[in-house]
C-alpha cells in the first residue's frame, strides 16, 4: 500500500525536480550571458579608443589634459583617476573609524539598544537615493566649507564627506556581522585571564576580525568609487588635479555622466568616455579580487 | 566568435529593453476611409532642454489622438541624434544642428524640424555690480585672462566660473554666438550639467558667473546685458540679441503619418503661442531672423 502510494508520487516529483533544474539553469545562463555581454560591450567600446581612434594607452592614463572636442583632441584621464581614488579613499578614512565604533558599540557594549535602534537607523542610510545626498551636500556641506575654508567649498573634501555617509552602512553592517560571529570562547578566555573589556576589544576582538573589517572597507571604497550622481553635484567637475581639498576636481564617474548623453555614439569623444568606463570596470575587478583575498586570510 | 558575441549581446539587450519596448517604426497608417484618425506609437528622445516642451505637448496630443502613443525620453542631444540616425527613435531632439555632432553623411539623412528657439543669457551672482559685459570681456573671463571683477568694472572680487561640460549644447551655443571661440576648462572652474544646479550655484557662490537659458532665469540671480543688449524674448526674435539656438526635432527621412501629425501639431499656433511661450521658449514662428548651420543670419 505504502509502496504504491510512493510510486504514484514519484512521477510528479521527478517533473517538479526537472522543472526546478531547468528554471535555475536558465536563470544562471541568463545571468552569465548578461555579465559577459556587459563586459564585452564595455571592453569593445572602451578599447576602440585605442584600436580604432589610435589614442595611446599611456597618454590616456597619464595625460593631464582632457579636451575631447579640441584641436587636437586630448584625452588625459589622470585627473579623473586621481579624483576617484582620492575621494573614495578619503571617504573610507572618515567612515571606517565611525563604522567600527558603531559596530563595537552594537555588539560589545550595548547589544540590546544598539541592535534594536542603532542598526536599523544606520541601514536606513543605505536606502536614501544618491541625488538626495548630493542635494544635501550642495545645500549644507558646500556652503559650510565655503564660509569656513578658502575656496568655493566645492571639491574633494565635500565629495568625500557625502560619500563617507553613503558607505557608512556597508562598513558598519559588515563589521557588526564579523564581530557578532566571533566565537564566545575567545572573549571568555580573555576575561578569564583577567583582561578588562577594553583590553579584550582592543587586543582580541579587533585583531581577530581585522580581515573582515578590511573587507568592509574595500567594499565601501568600491561603492564610493562607482558612485556618480552625489559626487558629481558637489565636486565641481573641472578636469584638473586640484591643489587643495576645496578646489574643483573631477572623478571618472562624473566625467562619464556629464558628457555621455551629449556625445554621439561612435565618435572619438564618446569612445574615450567608454574607456573611462572600462577603467572603472577593471577597478571593480581589482576590488573584488582584494575582497576575495582578504576572505581567504580570515582567521575565523 | 565576435559575431556570436554580438548576437548574444543583441539578444540580451532586446530582452532587457523589452520593458521599455515600443514600436519605433510606428504603424502610422491613416485610415483612408471617412475620418482622418491616425494611429501609431513612437519614441522621441534626446535633449533635456527640450524635454519639458515635448512631454507637455505629447500629452495633449495623445488626449486628442488616443490611438497614438508617444514616449518621451531625455538623454542628451548626442543620444537623441544617435538614436534617430540609427532608427531607434522616430524623433531625435537636439539643441544643436545634426551636422555639429554627426558625420556629414549621417546628418544628411536627417530632416530638421525647428520647433522653438532658446535664448541664452550670461548670469552672475546678485552681489556682482557689473550689469553689462562686452564680447571681449566675456572672452577674457571664460579663457582665464581676467580673474577679478575689478578688471571689467566691478568690485575687487575673484571671478568664479560656473561652466557647462565641454560636450553640452548650451555651452556650444554660448561659445559660438557670445564668445565667438571655444572656452577652456579652467582650473578651479565648476562644471555642472543641469541648469537647476547652475542656477543654484550662481545664486549662492560669491563672484560667480555662468549662463542659462532664458526659461531658467529668476530673481535669485542677475542677468547681464550682452554688448548693451538685454537678453529678452523680443530682442532674440528681432535679431538684436545674438545668443540663441534652435531646438531641433530631427526625423530620419520624411516622417510617417503619426509623427508628421505630431510635428505639425507642435508647429501649430495653438502650441507655438501656448505651451512654447508658457514654458519659456521662443516660438519658431515669431523669429524675424533665420540662421543656418554656419551661423549666417538672414532676415
Amino acid at each position: 500500500m505504502a509502496q504504491s502510494l510512493e510510486r504514484q508520487k514519484a512521477k510528479p516529483h521527478l517533473v517538479e525536480e526537472w522543472v526546478g533544474k531547468v528554471y535555475t539553469l536558465l536563470c544562471i545562463a541568463f545571468l552569465i550571458i548578461t555579465i559577459f555581454s556587459i563586459v564585452y560591450f564595455v571592453a569593445s567600446k572602451g578599447l576602440s579608443t585605442f584600436f580604432v581612434n589610435h589614442v595611446n594607452v599611456i597618454d590616456l592614463l597619464s595625460g593631464l589634459k582632457w579636451v575631447p572636442e579640441g584641436e587636437p583632441a586630448l584625452f588625459g584621464a589622470l585627473p579623473f583617476i586621481f579624483g576617484s581614488f582620492s575621494t573614495s579613499i578619503l571617504a573610507a578614512l572618515i567612515a571606517a573609524p565611525l563604522g567600527f565604533c558603531a559596530a563595537v558599540f552594537m555588539v560589545e557594549i550595548a547589544p540590546k539598544f544598539g541592535r534594536r535602534y542603532l542598526q536599523p537607523v544606520i541601514e536606513l542610510l543605505a536606502g536614501i537615493p544618491s541625488v538626495v545626498y548630493g542635494f544635501v551636500g550642495l545645500s549644507v556641506i558646500v556652503p559650510f566649507f565655503r564660509n569656513v575654508f578658502p575656496g568655493q567649498g566645492i571639491g574633494i573634501a565635500a565629495g568625500a564627506i557625502v560619500l563617507s555617509v553613503m558607505i557608512l552602512p556597508t562598513i558598519t553592517t559588515i563589521a557588526t556581522d564579523a564581530l557578532a560571529a566571533l566565537p564566545r570562547g575567545l572573549k571568555e578566555g580573555s576575561f578569564a585571564l583577567g583582561a578588562t573589556r577594553w583590553q579584550t576589544i582592543y587586543r582580541i576582538v579587533l585583531p581577530t576580525t581585522l580581515p573582515a573589517l578590511m573587507t568592509g572597507i574595500v567594499l565601501g571604497i568600491a561603492r564610493a568609487f562607482g558612485e556618480a550622481l552625489a559626487v558629481q553635484m558637489v565636486i565641481g567637475n573641472a578636469p584638473h588635479i586640484p591643489r587643495s581639498l576645496f578646489e574643483s576636481a573631477s572623478t571618472l564617474t562624473s566625467a562619464i555622466t556629464l558628457s555621455m548623453g551629449n556625445t554621439a555614439m561612435g565618435t572619438i569623444a564618446n569612445n574615450a568616455l567608454w574607456s573611462l568606463a572600462l577603467i572603472l570596470m577593471l577597478m571593480t575587478f581589482v576590488f573584488v579580487f582584494i575582497v576575495r583575498w582578504l576572505e581567504g586570510r580570515s582567521k575565523l | 566568435m565576435k559575431k556570436t558575441m554580438t548576437v548574444l549581446m543583441a539578444l540580451t539587450l532586446t530582452v532587457a529593453l523589452a520593458a521599455c519596448g515600443q514600436n519605433n517604426k510606428g504603424n502610422g497608417n491613416a485610415s483612408n476611409g471617412g475620418g482622418s484618425e491616425i494611429e501609431g506609437s513612437f519614441l522621441a528622445s534626446g535633449s533635456s532642454a527640450l524635454l519639458p516642451l515635448v512631454e507637455q505637448v505629447s500629452k495633449k496630443f495623445m488626449e486628442t489622438n488616443n490611438k497614438v502613443s508617444i514616449q518621451v525620453q531625455a538623454g542628451g542631444s548626442g543620444t537623441g541624434l544617435t538614436q534617430v540616425s540609427e532608427g531607434q527613435s522616430a524623433i531625435g531632439n537636439s539643441d544643436v544642428f545634426a551636422e555639429e555632432k554627426l558625420d556629414a553623411d549621417k546628418a544628411a539623412e536627417l530632416v530638421d524640424h525647428q520647433v522653438a528657439v532658446v535664448g541664452i543669457a550670461a548670469v552672475v551672482n546678485k552681489e556682482v555690480t557689473v550689469d553689462n559685459l562686452t564680447k571681449q570681456q566675456l572672452v577674457d573671463i571664460f579663457t582665464g585672462k581676467v580673474t577679478n571683477w575689478k578688471d571689467v568694472g566691478g568690485n575687487d572680487q575673484n571671478i568664479q566660473i560656473i561652466n557647462r561640460p565641454s560636450s553640452s549644447g548650451t555651452r556650444a551655443t554660448f561659445e559660438k554666438y557670445a564668445l565667438g571661440q571655444k572656452s577652456e576648462d579652467l582650473k578651479g572652474s565648476i562644471q555642472e550639467d543641469s541648469s537647476g544646479t547652475v542656477n543654484k550655484l550662481v545664486g549662492e557662490t560669491p563672484g560667480a558667473i555662468g549662463y542659462l537659458a532664458l526659461s531658467y532665469l529668476d530673481d535669485s540671480i542677475k542677468t547681464v546685458k550682452y554688448e548693451g543688449v538685454e537678453a529678452s524674448v523680443d530682442n532674440v526674435a528681432n535679431g538684436t540679441y545674438p545668443v540663441w539656438a534652435y531646438e531641433h526635432m530631427y526625423t530620419k527621412g520624411e516622417p510617417n503619418a503619426a509623427v508628421k501629425a505630431f510635428l505639425d501639431y507642435m508647429l501649430s499656433d495653438e502650441v507655438q503661442n501656448g505651451d512654447v511661450v508658457e514654458l519659456g521658449y521662443i516660438p519658431a514662428s515669431k523669429m524675424e531672423v533665420k540662421r543656418d548651420v554656419e551661423g549666417n543670419i538672414t532676415k
